[in-house]
């Protein structure tokens, strides 16, 4: 059996506005284990952004218990909490966020700028090797203006996998690319899984779910369904069924 | 995370707002520079007048009749009569501080040579005059202490006296000239010394011996001034109290009367104008630390919108594993790297300033070392200082708050 990367019980997450209280997170446990591919689905507002925030060791639960890698993440200090998100966690967002007027290749060296474990050499070249990983070897000087919407998001990409995360986070990454692009995403994603790299998926598409081996869903902050498909299909074949744009 | 890292990043962060940064600096630029170019006046006109006091002789103390001239008016120096040559006499006696000292007795009148004549004035002293105000003769020689004892009618003229009444460029030693009707034998000539820090000729002179002077042409039994020199520079102030104490006893003051004369060192005269260089020094520093002030507001001000700015990516650092830590030094370098640069900046063209005031507008200055020190270390401070409170303030951003800010 596998080992469980994550394991959350009965997390609970309030915002308080005002005199306002909402209730993001209502109290949901689960567990990943090594190797899963978890799409999280739910409309917009059922709380997946705040619950992967919470994974990513962004945020912290107003209760409950979140275990990482066997290591509970409620007694780690800010510091602490940084180190994790260095060493474990690889973070990807919608928006890519990459940072402006800087190279692919810098912007993915980022993480390893704060790990001084990595000397210089050793970090430009796991950076490279992370390009390459995600298909741009020959753009390694190209800055974010430079480089297509799906070009950015597989530096985005290369920049999590570049500290040998135990998972990747992914928060609505192909939520701003078409669908074309999507697939090639979600081919990528498929292949690092295959690879071993445990994927947490949010994403309110249900056909990018078909790609993924396990599917949540959130309903007003609840689990309303936990669901094991046994149905994956292959982003590349599905890629390829896409009519041809260019012709 | 290891230091040269976050340079890199803050070097980045500067390398990519080229102008903004300049702007930036130019407070600290302008601040530094003026600083410097200001200190360097200061310097140089401060030893401008020291060199130039220093050249009238600098271990020269004087001795004048009356109270001191400095305090409340009580009648001018001149009238009054209370130095007499008995005063003289006891402080060469006494003295362990003095090597030098002479009775002077002065007095204007017309130096006549055949139809030219001449408005001059005669110092009647001893032979030590010489040795107490540093003068050296270009030709001829000095009168003797034989020639004070007969009262002879020589006499040593400046080079003004000599360009005014032996214009045809005769040699004058040897010469006979008048003065106010008595007729010297002029004996030698004094070196030139052109005009002394006050704009008075100090070569529109003439010497004789005091003894002379005073039957001859002034027909007075008094002194007006005696002139001595202490043994070396730094034994200046005490020969002034060895001095005051001998005359107090000779006039028989009480504790409770004031001197009735006054006893002044050229150590004290310099350190009078020094102190007034100083005070002007330290208004124009004022004046340009606060420029440097404002600079440092401008860092703080930027430092602020930066920080402003890139809230996001301050966010995406804290989630790709940046520490708090880690952000504080980014920013803080960030801040002290555009002060520091902003500091060399500021000195290069502070120097470059002081060259020029130096060439084109011939104001002695004097580059201080010390005030390129205190810039930079000031400059430095600045950029923590007011960096700080930005830095802090980003350091203690949420990550998702940042992460999430537009
Ligand atoms: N920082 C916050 N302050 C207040 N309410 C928040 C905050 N973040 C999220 N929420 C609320 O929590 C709920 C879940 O939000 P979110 O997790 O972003 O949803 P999703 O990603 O599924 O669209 C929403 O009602 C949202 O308004
Ligand atoms: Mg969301």
């Amino acid at each position: 059996m596998n080992k469980e990367i994550i394991k959350i019980q009965d997390l609970k997450r309030e915002f308080t506005m005002g005199n306002e209280t909402v209730h993001a997170l209502k109290g949901i446990s689960f567990t990943i284990k090594e190797g899963e591919f978890v799409t999280i689905m739910g409309s917009s507002g059922s709380g997946k952004s705040t619950m992967l925030n919470i994974l990513g060791c962004l945020d912290q639960p107003t209760s409950g218990t979140y275990e990482i890698d066997n290591v509970s993440v409620k007694d780690l200090s800010r510091n602490e909490l940084a180190t994790i998100r260095n060493e474990k966690i690889g973070f990807i967002f919608q928006s890519y966020n990459l940072l402006a007027r800087t190279s692919a290749i810098e912007n993915v060296e980022l993480p390893l700028l704060y790990n001084s474990k990595v000397s210089t050499e050793e970090r430009r070249k796991r950076a490279i090797k992370a390009l390459k990983m995600v298909g741009l070897g020959d753009r390694l000087d190209h800055t974010p203006a430079q480089l297509s919407g799906g070009q950015q998001q597989r530096v985005a990409i290369a920049r999590s996998l570049v500290n040998n995360p135990v998972m990747i986070l992914a928060d609505e990454a192909t939520g701003n690319l078409d669908t074309k692009t999507s697939y090639e995403i979600m081919s990528l994603f498929q292949d690092l899984n295959k690879q071993g790299i445990t994927i947490t998926f949010v994403t309110h598409e249900p056909d990018i779910a078909t790609f993924s081996s396990r599917t949540v869903v959130l309903k007003d902050g609840n689990i309303i369904q936990d669901t094991i498909n046994n149905n994956i299909q292959s982003a590349a074949v599905e890629l390829a069924k896409l009519p041809n744009e260019n012709h | 995370m290891r230091l040269l890292n976050l340079f890199k990043i803050a070097f980045k962060a500067i390398i990519l707002n080229k102008t903004r940064t300049l702007l930036t600096m130019l407070g600290i630029i302008i601040g530094v520079a003026s600083v410097i170019a200001m200190l360097a006046i200061g310097e140089g006109s401060k030893e401008s007048i020291r060199s130039t006091i220093s050249s009238m002789g600098s271990n020269m103390i004087t001795i004048r009749p009356g109270a001191d001239s400095r305090g409340p008016a009580r009648g001018s120096g001149g009238d009054v009569q209370t130095l007499v040559f008995k005063d003289y006499e006891e402080i060469k006696n006494n003295t362990k501080l003095i090597n030098y000292i002479t009775p002077v007795v002065n007095g204007g009148g017309q130096v006549i040579n055949g139809s030219n004549n001449w408005p001059s004035t005669i110092y009647g002293v001893n032979p030590d005059y010489l040795k107490i105000k540093v003068v050296d003769l270009q030709s001829g020689s000095m009168f003797t202490d034989n020639d004070v004892k007969t009262a002879s009618k020589v006499a040593l003229i400046g080079q003004t006296v000599v360009d005014n009444v032996f214009p045809d460029g005769r040699e004058p030693v040897g010469q006979m000239i008048r003065f106010n009707n008595i007729p010297f034998k002029v004996i030698g000539v004094l070196e030139e010394k052109g005009e002394n820090t006050f704009g008075q000729d100090q070569d529109d002179v003439v010497i004789a011996p005091y003894t002379t002077v005073q039957k001859r042409i002034l027909a007075i039994d008094y002194l007006n001034q005696i002139m001595a020199s202490a043994i070396s520079e730094d034994d200046a102030p005490d020969a002034v109290v060895e001095v005051t104490d001998i005359l107090r006893s000779q006039h028989k003051l009480s504790l409770a009367e004031e001197d009735d004369f006054s006893v002044r060192s050229m150590e004290e005269l310099i350190s009078t104008f020094s102190s007034t260089s100083e005070m002007l020094t330290i208004l124009l520093v004022a004046v340009a630390s606060i420029s440097l002030l404002i600079g440092g507001i401008g860092i703080m001000n930027i430092m602020y919108v930066s920080v402003k700015e890139r809230t996001k990516e301050i966010g995406l650092r804290m989630a790709v594993g940046g520490k708090g830590a880690d952000i504080l030094m980014q920013f803080l370098i960030e801040a002290i790297l555009i002060s520091l640069t902003g500091g060399l900046l500021g000195v290069i063209l502070g120097l470059g300033a002081t060259v020029f005031i130096e060439k084109f507008l011939n104001w002695p200055t004097s580059v201080a070392i010390y005030s390129i020190i205190v810039s930079f270390a000031v400059c430095a401070i600045t950029g923590i200082f007011f960096g700080w409170y930005p830095a802090r303030k980003a350091s203690a951003l949420d990550p998702i708050t940042a992460l999430r800010y537009e």
